[in-house]
């Protein structure tokens, strides 16, 4: 057995100073003893010549300065990965919780992974069809991408979450090699409960590995979830050949988790007291997203995080739009208007869509309808809040018909039930429909030839 | 060779590192942290402890690990091999590191920068006897088909040089030439020199900024242009289009050499520029544009320090080539996230935050680097010059934040993106009422001279129309457009030819993507023809639908897919058509 050390200089909240140590290392995780023989796991999160600031997982309290022995384990976090994981449930730092027993390994790796070299990446280019219209019409979703779902306190995006689990395409090619990592920071247990049973009623969770962090675990715990997570992922992904899509939730609650663990560390803050690392902290989550030379795996990340107060400007989900390729955006008032998925098309985006996409991909028109529709939509905002300041029977007739397309476009395009899935073609086929209501030189941004193949006027000719 | 320096590591805070016993070291210089050789570089000097920020990620260092000082501030290497290459924020070449440690970036990895096994065929244009100094060419090597590297006397050595070789294939470690100085000490010139990145190359003079950056994008050139040797800042939320924007600027423009730094941003956009620039042709040399383009890749997962090195390194191999007398241009993406690693760094250091919790000397570093930019007499009497052009990612889309204001401070040419453009998916989404270009009275001779004489007016003319269709705009928002008179009518409906007509562009059309100065101002000639005429028949009578119906207004929107960039008389017959309807019409009324 290695070296231990009793006693402590100082404890701190989730912080503990240990004096004297030799021969630690930065990041090492050590394997603290209390007296009552329980063990605990924390991490050296600084140190000086005299000292070292220890981070303990599971919480200091129960500890004392004299009751406690610490051992170095002379390496940073670790995970056991193996295929067997599959199936498996997991606590919020990759211990199994299912009464099962232990995974057996067949390689240890380092949680926090290493970058991946943009010249080893591939650039993502197959669409995921997910059966969900608003998605793969206006922000196709690519294997390989990273597409958040911003959402906010009471909208369905566990659904909408479970409902692409369940339909996406990505599943039927072969079963085979396609798995799905789960990773929940901060959760109510009837969320990750909702998750479990979704899994098993669509016959998936032989092929789920779900990590836990429950809204009661210990905060520190949050911070190593995800990364379990996508360790497990990458390994999957890029070693065994899978297309594995990740999803994690809520990256509020992980963020939130980041701002604790930096106050108590006594760090400067910058925006609404996160750290100044935020952006990069996150960044080191997201982009282990992806497809890289060698492998025919890929990594898809959808993580979900709640915006405070309905906030898109609110610093975790303003810098996550930053890094990831996209955003899925939940809007309130189509959720009270019970449009499900009330997903809100205008501020939602999928930048890898335009590589993956059109002829070759889904079909040759899909660019410019998509870019028409959402032209058109943009216009109803606009008509919208004309008419709410005049009255819509005042408006004119073309500004009529631009309310009228946007009523069409909510319900029979954005709408649809929680156990539909729609074909591409389907989808292009109502986003085709409903512009039909529209007269064709409204339709600026569609190509001659494909207007002339598949616009068709409601209204005669115009 | 600077003596080497040794120390030990006596506390560790994220990349933030102290060493004792190594008062010797001076601020600056490159440093190797630890057993593993992790690159870090010496920011503070305090309480006899050097402070030193590491390059790569410090999991895993311990104290007391030795630290080794090469007396050496953080340089580059400059020299042949650069071009059509992919580096890190340290300029550590990204292919060499793959074949090196696979698909992941490893910690302390030791590679060559520039390929030292290659020979290049060198023409060597000194010889024994003649006198030199710093910025002098002694050799020339073609570095692409298209650039020419010219070996040139580092700046501050100058003399006699006592020995030359002849023309012939060499290495880039081989002397080409050796020169004595004037206190009889002798440098070896080789393909190759280092260059400290925080300090700017010199160069003789600064030279008046005359002449613009094409780029092919109509908003830029006919609208908010810039110019060669000028600054630009591109702000804008998450997806506004900055990256799409700079991308297309990339691309298109017409400078010689493009040197692209992704700080901080997604590592796909990396892998999408290097796919799609491997692919392109230049529409000039019709090479792939990789041979002209060099990128910096610090991707938003790699290591924070690096972050903040890359910008430098950049500009650092941009003004080298400038030197050469070359016009380069320099795309940061984004400067808000080197801002970010400043403001980190800053943070583990303990010192004083400024507003939003930026250092305050924010401001002092952004302006260091945007005046890196320049047209230039260099010291060997070419003229070069520097463009920067940086992206802003603005915290919560909102412009007042610091990193915005003060990069306004700073640059001349401002494309502010707009979040309800990009929504409509009108791109690029460059806001023309809140954006601005300083340039424009610099560069309004270069366009009377070579596009035409009426182009500063009919811009002025375009631009009026939008600025009063904004005034109509709070209008229409209260009470609707069809209560306004026909003339109002018809000036919302050229502005609308004027907003999707030209203004707007389609980077993924092959007409559209990239737009020569000719036609631009020939579409904008047509769309001042099409305001003129119709207003004159609206002035007799005719009634705005009856216009309408006549499809002419969607006929010169689409003019920008329908006519090919070399078809310049078919905007003759366009006119020509716009002159008959107008005419046709009016003869209906009387």
């Amino acid at each position: 057995m290695a070296i231990e050390y009793l006693g402590l200089k100082q404890i701190d909240g989730p912080l503990m100073v240990l004096e004297g140590a030799k021969d630690l290392s930065y990041e090492e995780m050590v394997e603290v003893t209390l007296s009552n023989g329980e063990k605990r796991r924390g991490r050296v999160v600084k140190m000086d010549e005299n000292a070292a600031v220890i981070q303990v997982f599971e919480g200091t309290s129960g500890m004392s300065l004299t009751n406690t022995r610490t051992a170095p384990q002379g390496k940073p976090m670790e995970i056991g990965v193996s295929r067997e994981i599959l199936g498996r449930t997991l606590n919020g730092i990759g211990r199994p919780i299912d009464g099962l027993g232990d995974v057996y390994p067949e390689k240890m790796v380092d949680v926090n992974g290493l970058p991946i070299n943009p010249v080893a990446r591939q650039y993502p280019k197959n669409y995921i069809q997910t059966g969900i219209s608003a998605i793969d019409g206006m922000m196709t979703l690519i294997r390989g991408q990273k597409l958040p779902i911003f959402s906010g306190d009471g909208m369905p995006h566990d659904a909408l979450a479970a409902q692409i689990v369940r339909q996406a395409k990505i599943a039927d090619e072969e079963n085979s090699d396609f798995a799905i990592v789960f990773g929940a920071m901060g959760v109510k247990h009837d969320v990750a409960d909702f998750f479990k049973r979704s899994f098993q009623e669509s016959g998936v969770s032989e092929r789920v590995v779900m990590f836990l962090n429950l809204a009661n675990d210990p905060v520190v715990e949050r911070f190593i979830t995800p990364r379990c997570a996508l360790s497990v992922a990458e390994y999957l992904a890029f070693e065994h050949n899978m297309n594995i899509l990740v999803i994690l939730t809520d990256m509020t609650a992980y963020a939130e988790a980041l701002r604790e663990i930096s106050s108590s560390n006594g760090e400067i803050p910058s925006r609404k007291g996160f750290p100044g690392y935020l952006y990069s902290d996150l960044a080191s989550l997201f982009e282990r997203a992806g497809i890289v030379d060698g492998s025919t795996g890929s990594v898809t990340q959808i993580p979900i995080l709640s915006m405070p107060n309905d906030d898109i400007t609110h610093p975790i989900p303003d810098l996550t739009g930053y890094i990831t390729e996209g955003q899925i955006v939940l809007d309130r008032e189509l959720n009270l208007t019970s449009i499900y998925p009330p997903i809100g098309v205008l501020p939602s985006l999928s930048r890898l869509m335009k590589d993956g996409i059109g002829k070759g991909y889904t079909r040759e028109d899909h660019p410019d309808l998509a870019n028409q529709l959402f032209a058109s939509y943009a216009k109803v905002s606009e008509v919208k809040a004309l008419a709410s300041v005049i009255g819509e029977d005042e408006l004119s007739e073309l500004d009529q018909l631009y309310m009228e397309f946007g009523r069409e476009f909510e319900s029979k395009f954005i709408n649809q039930a929680k156990n539909e899935s729609r074909s591409i073609e389907k989808t292009l086929e109502i986003g085709w429909n409903v512009l039909g209501i529209l007269p064709k030189e409204e339709l600026d941004r569609v190509d001659n030839d494909i207007l002339e193949r598949y616009y068709k006027p409601r209204r005669g000719e115009q | 060779m600077a003596e080497k320096i040794h120390g030990k590591i006596c506390a560790i805070s994220g990349p933030v590192i102290e060493v004792v016993g190594s008062d010797r070291m001076q601020m600056q210089d490159m440093v190797m942290v630890g057993k593993e050789q992790l690159v870090g570089e010496v920011i503070a000097l305090r309480n006899e402890r050097t402070v030193v920020q590491v390059y790569e990620s410090t999991t895993g260092l311990k104290t007391g690990e030795e630290v080794v000082s090469s007396g050496t501030p953080m340089s580059v290497v400059l020299g042949p091999g650069l071009i059509g290459n992919i580096f890190d924020g340290i300029e550590r070449p990204l292919r060499v590191i793959k074949d090196k440690t696979g698909n992941f970036i490893g910690r302390g990895t030791q590679v060559e920068i520039l390929d030292s096994k290659r020979k290049w065929d060198t023409h060597i244009l000194v010889q024994a006897g003649s006198l030199v100094s710093g910025g002098d060419i002694v050799a020339e090597i073609q570095e692409t088909p298209f650039i020419v590297n010219k070996v040139m006397v580092p700046p501050g050595i100058s003399g006699t040089v006592e020995h030359a070789v002849s023309d012939g294939s060499y290495q880039n470690s081989d002397v080409l030439s050796v020169i004595r100085d004037e206190h009889g000490k002798t440098h070896d010139i080789t393909m190759c020199q280092s260059w400290p990145i925080r300090t700017g190359r010199p160069y003789h003079k600064r030279l008046t900024i005359d002449r613009p950056l094409i780029t092919g994008q109509r908003i830029i050139d006919s609208v908010l242009p810039i110019a060669k040797g000028g600054a630009a800042a591109i702000p804008g939320g998450f997806g506004t289009g900055k990256t799409m924007t700079q991308h297309q600027l990339a691309k298109w423009c017409d400078a010689d050499l493009i040197v692209y730094i992704g700080c901080g941003e997604r590592g796909n956009e990396m892998t999408q520029v290097l796919d799609d620039f491997s692919k392109l042709i230049d529409p000039r040399t019709k090479r792939p544009l990789m041979d002209r383009t060099i990128l910096i890749a610090n991707t938003s997962n790699m290591p924070v320090a690096a972050r903040e090195a890359s910008i430098y390194t950049g500009i650092s191999i941009a003004e080298y080539y400038r030197d050469m007398g070359y016009h380069v241009a320099i795309m940061a993406d984004s400067t808000s996230r080197w801002a970010e690693a400043l403001r980190e760094i800053s943070g583990r250091l303990e010192e004083m935050p400024a507003e939003e919790g930026f250092p305050a000397y924010l401001s002092s570093r952004l302006s260091a680097f945007y005046e890196r930019a320049g047209y230039v007499e260099n010291l060997n009497g070419s003229e070069g010059s520097v463009t920067i052009i940086g992206a802003v990612s603005p915290q919560g889309s909102d412009f007042s934040e610091p990193v915005t204001q003060n990069t306004k401070r700073f640059v001349r040419c401002f494309w502010a993106l707009d979040k309800s453009l990009a929504y409509a998916r009108h791109y690029p989404a460059i806001n023309w009422l809140q954006s601005y270009s300083d340039y424009l009275d610099d560069l309004a001779p270069w366009y009377s001279k070579n596009v035409s004489r009426g182009f500063i007016r009919a811009r002025a003319k375009l631009m009026n129309i939008l600025q009063v269709e904004s005034k109509l705009n709070d209008i229409v928002k209260l009470i609707g457009s069809d209560v306004l008179p026909d003339e109002q009518k018809l000036t919302l409906d050229v502005a609308k030819v004027i907003r999707q007509g030209f203004l707007q562009q389609n980077a993924f059309h092959e007409n559209d993507t990239y737009v020569p100065m000719r036609k631009q101002y020939q579409m904008m000639d047509v769309i001042l023809h099409l305001a003129d005429r119709t207003r004159e028949a609206v002035s007799k009578g005719v009634v705005c639908s009856a216009l309408r119906a006549t499809g002419i207004f969607e006929k010169v929107i689409r003019m920008k897919y329908d006519i090919g960039n070399e078809e310049t008389d078919a905007f003759d017959r366009l006119k020509e058509e716009i002159d008959t309807i107008c005419s046709d019409l009016t003869a209906k009324i009387s």
